[in-house]
């Protein structure tokens, strides 16, 4: 398994307590987990990526774990998660997918078995580039109270022949939710969309 | 407490590799950012002075929150640095006030010691503004390779009555500092500068 180059990381916490309206009880607390890796793939077309992906594993398992620990390290408190990657100039939007399989499954492993998908976005892009993460509920995808979004991106990242790799996390609704929709109290938790 | 804050966020920021030569030890820097109501918005104040003691208690809870995201006790801490933005109804009159007066003492008190200055930059902008924080050698201005500085923005602060209020902190200088000047390990520590 190849080592990846790690060039920076980026940990950020948010802690919400308004916007505008009553003061929540419980903070929502929203946190960002960002590293920059050297693409291997960077300047030519390479057929053969998928392997990449075993090799982006522990490098998840360190990012997820980063997230819980920096919202007080009980994973229990997870109610929402996203992922997302920004891929640099010399880098092909293809190269950003392979962060799918080893960020979703990163999370789901340290979060004990969350049942949804975890909503993803990715783009190319130089640095600076901005990107808004979209974040869903953990165990069904239709709680329309966790529907969100955390904007990430590194001034300097990323550059040409590096990608940018996100994993999010959040610890409940937005702060006023009031659009109705399924409920997280109404979850099923089977199919991990209801 | 006097400020109003809608929101939290704490960065931190860990360099591992430049240029593809190893940083050894990473240098970290953490910034903690606080969006608060501005009270003086939207008309002309003469007295600034409830945005002084807001200042002196952001400069306490925010320097608190950027070494605990170090995980270091504050009399590590090697730089810092302040800055604030304020919202379209405010005046750049107000980030001083802020920043000035009353911030410094309580993050000197949670550092142990800051006899250099803390570099500071104010601006107005719109939700989503960069804030470019000034970082310097907490005991010697002087100390060539700790002249840095940390870029952090909030996309949805500061609201036209906010003010976002930052304090960087950091364990480290630039990550491969090579342009000479005056070195930490040279530092006197008693004017501030050398």
């Amino acid at each position: 398994m190849a080592e990846i180059a790690v060039r920076k990381k980026l940990t950020a916490v948010e802690e919400i307590f308004h916007e505008g309206g009553p003061v929540a009880a419980t903070p929502l607390r929203r946190a960002i987990a960002l590293a920059v890796i050297r693409n291997p793939y960077a300047g030519a077309y390479v057929q053969d990526i998928a392997g990449f992906m075993d090799d982006l594993k522990p490098l998840g398992l360190e990012m997820a774990n980063t997230l819980v620990t920096a919202l007080g390290g009980d994973a229990r408190v997870v109610e929402g998660y996203g992922k997302g990657a920004i891929v640099g100039s010399k880098g092909e939007l293809e190269h950003g997918a392979l962060w799918h399989v080893p960020g979703g499954y990163a999370m789901r492993e340290v979060l004990g078995g969350a049942k949804a998908i975890v909503a993803s976005t990715k783009k190319v892009g130089g640095p600076g580039t901005r990107l808004d993460v979209p974040i869903t509920h953990i165990n069904a995808s239709y709680v329309r109270s966790h529907f969100d979004a955390i904007e990430v991106g590194l001034t300097d990242a990323p550059r040409a022949d590096e990608i940018l790799l996100a994993l999010v996390m959040t610890t409940g609704p937005r702060i006023h939710a009031r659009v109705g929709g399924l409920k997280a109290s109404e979850i099923r938790g089977e199919d991990g969309l209801r | 407490m006097k400020a109003k804050i809608r929101k939290i966020a704490v960065f931190v920021e860990e360099t591992r590799t430049e240029m593809g030569r190893r940083v050894e030890p990473p240098t970290r820097r953490a910034a903690a950012v606080a969006v608060i109501e501005n009270p003086c918005a939207g008309k002309y104040v003469d007295d600034l002075s409830e945005l002084m003691t807001i200042g002196e208690e952001l400069g306490e809870l925010l320097t608190e929150r950027a070494v605990k995201a170090l995980g270091i006790p504050g009399a590590s801490a090697e730089s810092y640095g302040k800055a604030a933005a304020v919202g379209e109804d405010g005046e750049l009159e107000h980030a001083a006030a802020v920043l000035h007066p009353k911030l410094g003492a309580p993050v000197r008190k949670v550092l142990g010691k800051g006899a250099a200055l803390i570099p500071s930059s104010k601006k107005r902008g719109g939700l989503g503004v960069a804030l470019d924080i000034p970082l310097g050698h907490k005991d010697a201005a002087f100390v060539r390779s700790h002249f840095d500085g940390m870029e952090v923005r909030i996309n949805d602060a500061p609201r036209a009555n906010e003010i976002m209020v930052a304090v960087a902190v950091t364990d480290s200088g630039r990550p491969l500092p090579r342009v000479g000047g005056l070195t930490k390990d040279q530092i006197k520590g008693e004017d501030g500068l050398r």
